[in-house]
C-alpha cells in the first residue's frame, strides 16, 4: 500500500558503483556498428566492381584485348576464382595494408593513396574548423539580433550560397582572385605530391576558401535556428525574469543548449567536405584524394578506386562516431538518467 | 499549400527565377542561332555581332551551346529526384509503420549508402559502367534514398503516434488502409519540401559529374561540361564559363528559395508555429541516426 | 542584502489576515493597464487587455482568475515589465510601492526582476535550463543581485527541500515535478521580494504535491509580508489561497472583490456561470457550461464582451462597455449594468436531479484479475472492475497510477495483459485484431488530447464518417444523415461537417471526437481524461453533454480522470487506483464521504476545498 505523500526521493547523481557510462557504451556500440558498416561498404564496393560487363580485365585492356592477353590479365587479377573467394582474398589483403597495384601506373596503391591522404586532410580540417567557427559565430550574432538588417542579409545570403555548386564557387573565386579581377593567388597549385601542403600557404587559400564558403551557410542556419529556439524557450524567459543580464543569457543559458543540434550539422559538414574535396582538388589541381579519384575513374583503375572509396567510408564512420559521442557529452538530459 | 507558398514574396521570387531558367533550358535549343557543334569564330573570341557571347574553347558559339546545354541536366535531375524520393518515402513509411525488425533491417541497409558522398557514389558506378545517362540517374536516385527515408520515417513515426491514428486502429481498420488514408496525406508537406531539397542536390551532383567529364560526353553541350572546357580561356572570354555558371546558380537558388517558402507555408498545418528555419530542421532530422 | 520587510509600517505586520489594510500605499497598484499586439504589416493593432486596475497589500494574495484567452498570463508578465514577442505596453501603470515599473529602462528592470518582484512559472520543468545544474541556476539569483549566497540552504529549507546537496548537484530532469516546483519557489523567495507573481504554479502537479506547495506559498507570504498575485483557472485552488479575487474575461477585469464574497455571491454573469461549472467534492452539483466562446483580440464587440453569451443581457448591454459597479462596502465590484441584481441571486448551484433510469445490475463490462507489466515493472496488478449497462463508472488516480493503461487494455490498444475482460457476456481478446466486428463497434473511445485526436487533413464529416463507413454499408444519403445526426447530438451544427480541425476550438474538437465515437451507436464509451485539457466552463459543457447522451442512449460510461470533484458530478460508481492496484471501489457517495482506504482519505484531504453559496 503506498501513500500519497511525497516520499523522500533519492535524487542527483547515482553512487559510483551504480553509475552507468553512457559515453563509453555509446562509443563501443557505435564502433561496432561502424565496423559492420565498413564491412558492408567493402562488400558493396567489391560487388560493384564485379558487375562489369565482361570483367575488369577487358575494361582495362579495352581495345587492345586479345583472348590471350585477356586470359593472362584475368589470371593476374584472380578473376577466374569464385567471387566469394576473390572477395576474401581482397579483404584479407586490405587488412594487411595491401591495396593492390594501380592498373594505371603499376605502383602500390597503398603508397599512392597514403601520400595524398594528408593533403586532403589538410583541406578538410582547415575548411572544417574555419567554416565551423565562422558559421557558429555568425549564427549566434544573427540570432541575437533577430529580424535586424544584418540578420536578413545574412539569412538571405546563406540561402543563396547554399544553392551554389562547389565548382561554380571555385570558378567564381578563381575569376575574382586568381585570373581575371585580381591576381593574388594561384589558379592552380603546383604541388609535387609528397611535399607538405603547408609549405606553400598561398596555394591553399583558394581551395580552402571554396570549401569554407560552401559549408558556412549550413552551420550558420542551424546555429541561428537553434539559438532562436533557445532564446524563445521557457528557461530563457525565466532567466530574464530573474534579472539575469543579456550577455549571460546569451552565452551561459542559450548557447550551450543551441550547440547540441548544431553538432550534428557540423558532423554532416565534415562528411560533405569529403565529397566536396573531389571537385575542388580537380579545379585547383591539388594533389589529394579527390584528384586521385577523378583520374582513377577516368583510367578505370579499379584498385585505386576501391582504396579511396574505402578510405572515405572509414572517414565517414569515424566522423559519425565522434559526432554521436560529442552530442551525448553535451546533453546532460540524455547522458544522465533520472534516478 | 503550394498556392500559399507562391503568394509569399520568397515563394514568388524563387519560383520566378527557377521558372526562367527552366524556360531557357526548354526552349533554348529551338531559338539558338547556331547549332552547338558548329564552328563560328575563333577559340575564345570576344563577344561580337556574330557570336553574342563570344566563342568557346573550340570556337563554337557560346550562346547557342548555353541554350542547348540545359534540358538534359533538368530532365536527369527531375528523374533522379522523382525516383529517389519515391523509393525513399516508401522505405521510410514502411519502416515507421511496421517497426521492429522491418524497421531495423530497412534502415541499416539504407544507411550503408550514406557512407558514400553522393558524388563519390556516382563516380564509383560510372567508373565501372561508363558515363551512361540511365546510370547517372539511377546512381543519384539511390544516393537520395537514405536521407528521404530517414526524414519520412521520422515524420511517419510522429504521425503514427498521434491519437487519430490510434482512433482508427481501435476500429480494427487494417494497417494498409490506415497508411493510405490517414498517414500519407499528412506526409505531403514533408515530402514536398524534401522534393525541393533533393532536386537542388540532384542538379548539383549531375552538373558536378558533367563538370568532371563524366556526364554527357563532348562534343555535347552541357552546362557543367562547358564550365570545365572553357576554364582555360577564362581571361580571354569569361562568358564561356560565366553564362552556364550563372544559369546553374540561378536555377538552384530559385529552387532552394521556393522550397524554403513551401516549408514555411506548411507550418500552418499541424506543424510548430515558431520554427525559425524549417529547412534546417529537416536537414538534421534526415541525418540523425 | 536587501531586507524589504523593513520598509513596511509595523502596523501591517500585526494586522490579522482577514481585515484589509487601509494604511500606506498598496504594495502593488495596477492602474488602467493596456497591452497591445505589436504592429505588423497589414494587421491593425488589437488590444489584448485593457482597463486593468487592482491593488494588493503586503502579505495578501490576490487571485487572478480567467480561462484561456483571458489575458491572465499577459497581465502576470506585465507586472514584471515583461512582454512576449508580439506584444507591447499601450498605456497604464504598474506601481510597486509607488514606483512605475513600466517607465523603467531595461537595465533598471533587470535589477528589480528576481529581487523586488519575483515570478514562479507554470511549468517548472521547462523553466529550468536543462544543461545547467540546479545549483548553478539557484546561485545565479544571488550573484546577479548581489545577495549573500550563504542563505541558500535556508531558502531551500523554507521551500521544503530539506536535503539540498544532491538537489543542487543534479540537473533539472533528474528531479521530480514537485521538487522542480520547490526549486522554482526557492528561486523566487531567495532575495525576499516585495511582490511575487505565481503563474498557475500547481498545474500538472498531483493533488497532494499541490497542497504542499500551496501551504508553502501561503506560509512564506505571511512570514515575509510579500504581496502575491496568484494566477489560475482552477477556482478551487484560488478559493483556498487568495484573499482577494479579480476575474478576467477577454482581456477585461470584470469582477473584483474579497474572495469569499465573490465566490459566494458573484456579481457578474460570467463569474456566476463559472461557479456553476466548477465541480465540488462535497455534493453532487449539476454542472452547467456556457454556450459560445470568448471573443479574440481584434474581434471584440463594441458593447459588453460577454453579452453574446449572457442570460442577463438587455438591449443596453450592446451599446458600450459597462463601468465597474460597486455592489458592497468591502469593494466588491463588477463590470455589469445589472451587477446588483446578479449578486443578490442566491444559490448558484443546483443539486443534481436524480438519474432518470436506475442503473441496471447486468454488467456490460467486467474486468477481473487484469495485470500488465512493462519489462519487469508492474503497471497494473490484479485489477477488478464492473460497469453495468447505463451506468457510469469513474476511475480515479494520479498520473502513473495505470489508469490510462487500463483504458487502453479495454479498448484493445494494449495487448499484453493477463486476466479476463468480459464484454456483454463474451470474453474480449487482448488486441484489436482478434476481436469481432460487433465487439469493436460496441466499445468506443475518446482520448484526452483534442489537438491530436483528429486528422488535420480530413474534414469533420470525413472524421465522423470513418467508423460508420467501416462498420456499415450505407447509401450516400443515409451515411450523410447519420453524420448530421451525430453532429447535432453533440450540439454542433451540421454545417461543421465541411470544416477542418484547425478551424475548431478545443471544446469543439472534443465534441467531434465524441460524435465520431457515438455515430456507430456503441454500448460502452471509454473516456480517457477527455476534459483535462479544457477550460472549466468547456469541461462543464462536455460533462453536461455526456450525461444527456447517456440518458438518451442508455450508454455505459467508463470515465477516467484525476479530478476527484469531477467524479462526484459524473459517476455512479468510482474506483480509486494507485500504483496499479485498486485501493477502493464503490458508489460515489459512499467512497467520497466515508472512504475506507488511507490513500483515498489522503486524496480527499488534499483536494482544495471550495464553499459555494
Amino acid at each position: 500500500m503506498t501513500t500519497a505523500t511525497e516520499a523522500k526521493e533519492r535524487v542527483g547523481p547515482p553512487s559510483k558503483a551504480a553509475r552507468p557510462h553512457p559515453i563509453r557504451d555509446t562509443l563501443i556500440r557505435r564502433s561496432g556498428i561502424g565496423v559492420l558498416t565498413l564491412l558492408l561498404v567493402s562488400i558493396l564496393v567489391f560487388a560493384a566492381t564485379q558487375i562489369l560487363p565482361g570483367n575488369a580485365a577487358s575494361a582495362v585492356l579495352l581495345n587492345t584485348a586479345t583472348p590471350a592477353r585477356l586470359h593472362a590479365l584475368e589470371v593476374q587479377l584472380h578473376l577466374n576464382r569464385p567471387a566469394v573467394e576473390q572477395y576474401w582474398t581482397w579483404l584479407v589483403g586490405i587488412l594487411h595494408g595491401n591495396f593492390g597495384t594501380s592498373l594505371a601506373n603499376g605502383q602500390s596503391v597503398g603508397t599512392l593513396v597514403g601520400g595524398r591522404i594528408v593533403n586532403s586532410a589538410v583541406l578538410v580540417v582547415a575548411a572544417g574548423v574555419i567554416g565551423t567557427v565562422l558559421g557558429v559565430g555568425l549564427g549566434v550574432v544573427a540570432a541575437a539580433r533577430r529580424d535586424s538588417l544584418l540578420d536578413h542579409v545574412l539569412s538571405v545570403g546563406a540561402l543563396a550560397i547554399t544553392a551554389l555548386p562547389e565548382f561554380v564557387v571555385a570558378v567564381i573565386l578563381v575569376i575574382f582572385f586568381a585570373a581575371v579581377v585580381w591576381h593574388w593567388f594561384p589558379a592552380v597549385s603546383v604541388f609535387v605530391p609528397g611535399t607538405a601542403p603547408w609549405s606553400n600557404p598561398s596555394a591553399l587559400v583558394l581551395p580552402v576558401a571554396t570549401l569554407v564558403i560552401v559549408i558556412v551557410p549550413y552551420v550558420f542556419r542551424m546555429m541561428r535556428a537553434s539559438m532562436i529556439d533557445s532564446l524563445e524557450s521557457d528557461y530563457v524567459q525565466m532567466a530574464q525574469l530573474k534579472g539575469v543580464p543579456r550577455w549571460r543569457i546569451l552565452l551561459v543559458h542559450a548557447l550551450p543548449n543551441a550547440i547540441a543540434p548544431t553538432i550534428q550539422v557540423i558532423g554532416l559538414n565534415f562528411l560533405y567536405l569529403a565529397g566536396g574535396v573531389v571537385v575542388v582538388e580537380y579545379v585547383f589541381n591539388y594533389p589529394g584524394l579527390g584528384q586521385a579519384l577523378v583520374s582513377a575513374v577516368s583510367d578505370r583503375d579499379i584498385p585505386q578506386i576501391q582504396c579511396i572509396v574505402l578510405v572515405l567510408a572509414a572517414f565517414y564512420v569515424a566522423v559519425n562516431i565522434l559526432t554521436d559521442v560529442i552530442s551525448l557529452a553535451v546533453s546532460p538530459r540524455r547522458r544522465l538518467p533520472r534516478s | 499549400m503550394l498556392g500559399r507558398a507562391v503568394r509569399t514574396p520568397r515563394g514568388a521570387v524563387g519560383l520566378a527565377i527557377a521558372g526562367c531558367v527552366v524556360l531557357v533550358a526548354a526552349i533554348g535549343p529551338a531559338v539558338a542561332p547556331y547549332s552547338s557543334t558548329e564552328f563560328v569564330t575563333k577559340p575564345f573570341a570576344r563577344a561580337s555581332a556574330i557570336a553574342l557571347l563570344g566563342g568557346d574553347t573550340l570556337g563554337r558559339d557560346v550562346l547557342s551551346r548555353t541554350l542547348d546545354g540545359g534540358w538534359e541536366l533538368l530532365l536527369m535531375a527531375a528523374a533522379a529526384t522523382a525516383l529517389g524520393v519515391a523509393a525513399g518515402a516508401l522505405i521510410g513509411v514502411v519502416a515507421a509503420y511496421f517497426g521492429g525488425w522491418t524497421d531495423n533491417v530497412l534502415m541499416r541497409s539504407v544507411d550503408v549508402i550514406l557512407a558514400f558522398p553522393q558524388l563519390v557514389f556516382a563516380l564509383l558506378l560510372v567508373s565501372i559502367l561508363g558515363p551512361k545517362i540511365w546510370l547517372i540517374v539511377l546512381a543519384v536516385a539511390i544516393s537520395h534514398a537514405p536521407q528521404v527515408a530517414r526524414v519520412t520515417r521520422a515524420a511517419s513515426l510522429d504521425i503514427t503516434e498521434r491519437d487519430f491514428v490510434k482512433a482508427m486502429q481501435i476500429l480494427g481498420i487494417p494497417g494498409r488502409r490506415i497508411i493510405r488514408r490517414d498517414v500519407l496525406p499528412n506526409l505531403t508537406s514533408v515530402l514536398m519540401v524534401e522534393i525541393g531539397l533533393r532536386l537542388t542536390y540532384s542538379i548539383l551532383v549531375i552538373a558536378g559529374l558533367s563538370f568532371l567529364g563524366f556526364g554527357l560526353q563532348p562534343p555535347a553541350a552541357s552546362w557543367g561540361l562547358m564550365i570545365n572546357e572553357n576554364r582555360v580561356g577564362l581571361i580571354a572570354n569569361p562568358w564561356g564559363v560565366l553564362m552556364p555558371a550563372i544559369l546553374i546558380a540561378l536555377l538552384t537558388i530559385g529552387v532552394n528559395t521556393f522550397t524554403d517558402s513551401v516549408a514555411r507555408a506548411s507550418l500552418g498545418v499541424g506543424g510548430r508555429s515558431t520554427e525559425p528555419d524549417p529547412l534546417v530542421g529537416l536537414a538534421v532530422e534526415g541525418a540523425s541516426a | 542584502m536587501t531586507a524589504p520587510s523593513e520598509d513596511i509600517p509595523v502596523a501591517a505586520a500585526d494586522a490579522s489576515p482577514a481585515a484589509p489594510h487601509t494604511d500606506g500605499t498598496p504594495r502593488l497598484a495596477v492602474e488602467n493597464l493596456r497591452i497591445l499586439t505589436a504592429p505588423r504589416r497589414g494587421r491593425p493593432d488589437a488590444d489584448v487587455v485593457d482597463e486593468i486596475s487592482f491593488t494588493v497589500q503586503p502579505g495578501r494574495v490576490l487571485g487572478l482568475v480567467g480561462e484561456s484567452g483571458s489575458g491572465k498570463t499577459t497581465v502576470a508578465l506585465a507586472l514584471l515589465g515583461y512582454f512576449k514577442r508580439g506584444l507591447r505596453p499601450g498605456g497604464g501603470k504598474v506601481l510597486l510601492d509607488g514606483q512605475d515599473i513600466l517607465a523603467l529602462p531595461e537595465h533598471e528592470l533587470a535589477k528589480i526582476r528576481g529581487r523586488a518582484i519575483a515570478y514562479v512559472p507554470q511549468d517548472p520543468a521547462s523553466a529550468l535550463n536543462p544543461v545547467l545544474k540546479v545549483g548553478t541556476q539557484l546561485r545565479e539569483v544571488f550573484t546577479v543581485h548581489g545577495a549573500d549566497p550563504a542563505t541558500l540552504n535556508d531558502v531551500l529549507a523554507e521551500a521544503g527541500l530539506e536535503d539540498p546537496a544532491p538537489i543542487l548537484a543534479a540537473y533539472p530532469h533528474q528531479l521530480s515535478g514537485g521538487q522542480q516546483q520547490r526549486v522554482g519557489l526557492a528561486m523566487a523567495f531567495a532575495c525576499r521580494p516585495r511582490l511575487i507573481v505565481l503563474d498557475e504554479p500547481t498545474t500538472g502537479l498531483d493533488v497532494t504535491t499541490q497542497r504542499r506547495v500551496l501551504d508553502t506559498v501561503r506560509g512564506l507570504c505571511r512570514s515575509y509580508q510579500v504581496a502575491a498575485v496568484y494566477i489560475s483557472h482552477d477556482l478551487a485552488v484560488v478559493a483556498e489561497i487568495a484573499d482577494e479575487v479579480a476575474v478576467l474575461y477577454a482581456g477585461r477585469l470584470i469582477e473584483l472583490g474579497q474572495a469569499r464574497e465573490v465566490f459566494a455571491s458573484p456579481a457578474h454573469p460570467y463569474t456566476r456561470g463559472l461557479m456553476r461549472a466548477v465541480p465540488v467534492l462535497e455534493s453532487t452539483y449539476e454542472l452547467h457550461g456556457m454556450t459560445g466562446s470568448p471573443p479574440r483580440p481584434g474581434s471584440r464587440p463594441p458593447g459588453c464582451f460577454f453579452q453574446p453569451r449572457c442570460e442577463f443581457a438587455v438591449a443596453q448591454c450592446e451599446l458600450r462597455q459597462p463601468d465597474l459597479v460597486t455592489v458592497s462596502a468591502t469593494g466588491h465590484a463588477a463590470r455589469c449594468i445589472r451587477a446588483a441584481e446578479v449578486t443578490a441571486l442566491s444559490g448558484t448551484a443546483i443539486l443534481a436531479a436524480g438519474r432518470a433510469q436506475p442503473p441496471s445490475d447486468e454488467p456490460v463490462l467486467s474486468i477481473s484479475g487484469v495485470s500488465v507489466s512493462y519489462s519487469d515493472k508492474p503497471v497494473l496488478r490484479d485489477v477488478n472492475l464492473v460497469v453495468g449497462a447505463r451506468q457510469s463508472v469513474a476511475i480515479v488516480g494520479t498520473s502513473g497510477s495505470g489508469k490510462t493503461t487500463l483504458a487502453r487494455c479495454v479498448v484493445g490498444l494494449h495487448k499484453d495483459w493477463t486476466g479476463t475482460i468480459t464484454f456483454a457476456g463474451h470474453a474480449l481478446a487482448p488486441g484489436v485484431r482478434r476481436r469481432s466486428q460487433d465487439q469493436l463497434r460496441r466499445i468506443q473511445f475518446v482520448s484526452q488530447n483534442p489537438y491530436s485526436s483528429l486528422n488535420p487533413r480530413h474534414t469533420v464529416g470525413q472524421i465522423v464518417g470513418a467508423p460508420l463507413a467501416h462498420f456499415s454499408k450505407l447509401s450516400g444519403r443515409e451515411h450523410q444523415q447519420r453524420i448530421d445526426d451525430a453532429l447535432t447530438s453533440v450540439a454542433l451544427r451540421a454545417s461543421f461537417a465541411a470544416r477542418y480541425p484547425d478551424e475548431l476550438s478545443g471544446g469543439e474538437r472534443q465534441r467531434v471526437a465524441l460524435a465520431r465515437a457515438l455515430v456507430v451507436n456503441p454500448d460502452l464509451l471509454v473516456c480517457d481524461e477527455v476534459t483535462s485539457a479544457l477550460d472549466v466552463s468547456v469541461q462543464a459543457a462536455i460533462v453536461e453533454l455526456l450525461l444527456r447522451l447517456q440518458a438518451e442512449r442508455g450508454l455505459a460510461l467508463l470515465f477516467i480522470t484525476h479530478n476527484l470533484p469531477l467524479v462526484r458530478s459524473i459517476a455512479d460508481d468510482v474506483t480509486v487506483i494507485s500504483a496499479g492496484q485498486v485501493c477502493e471501489r464503490g458508489p460515489v457517495t459512499q467512497v467520497l464521504s466515508e472512504p475506507s482506504h488511507a490513500y483515498t482519505r489522503q486524496l480527499l484531504t488534499d483536494v482544495p476545498a471550495f464553499e459555494r453559496g
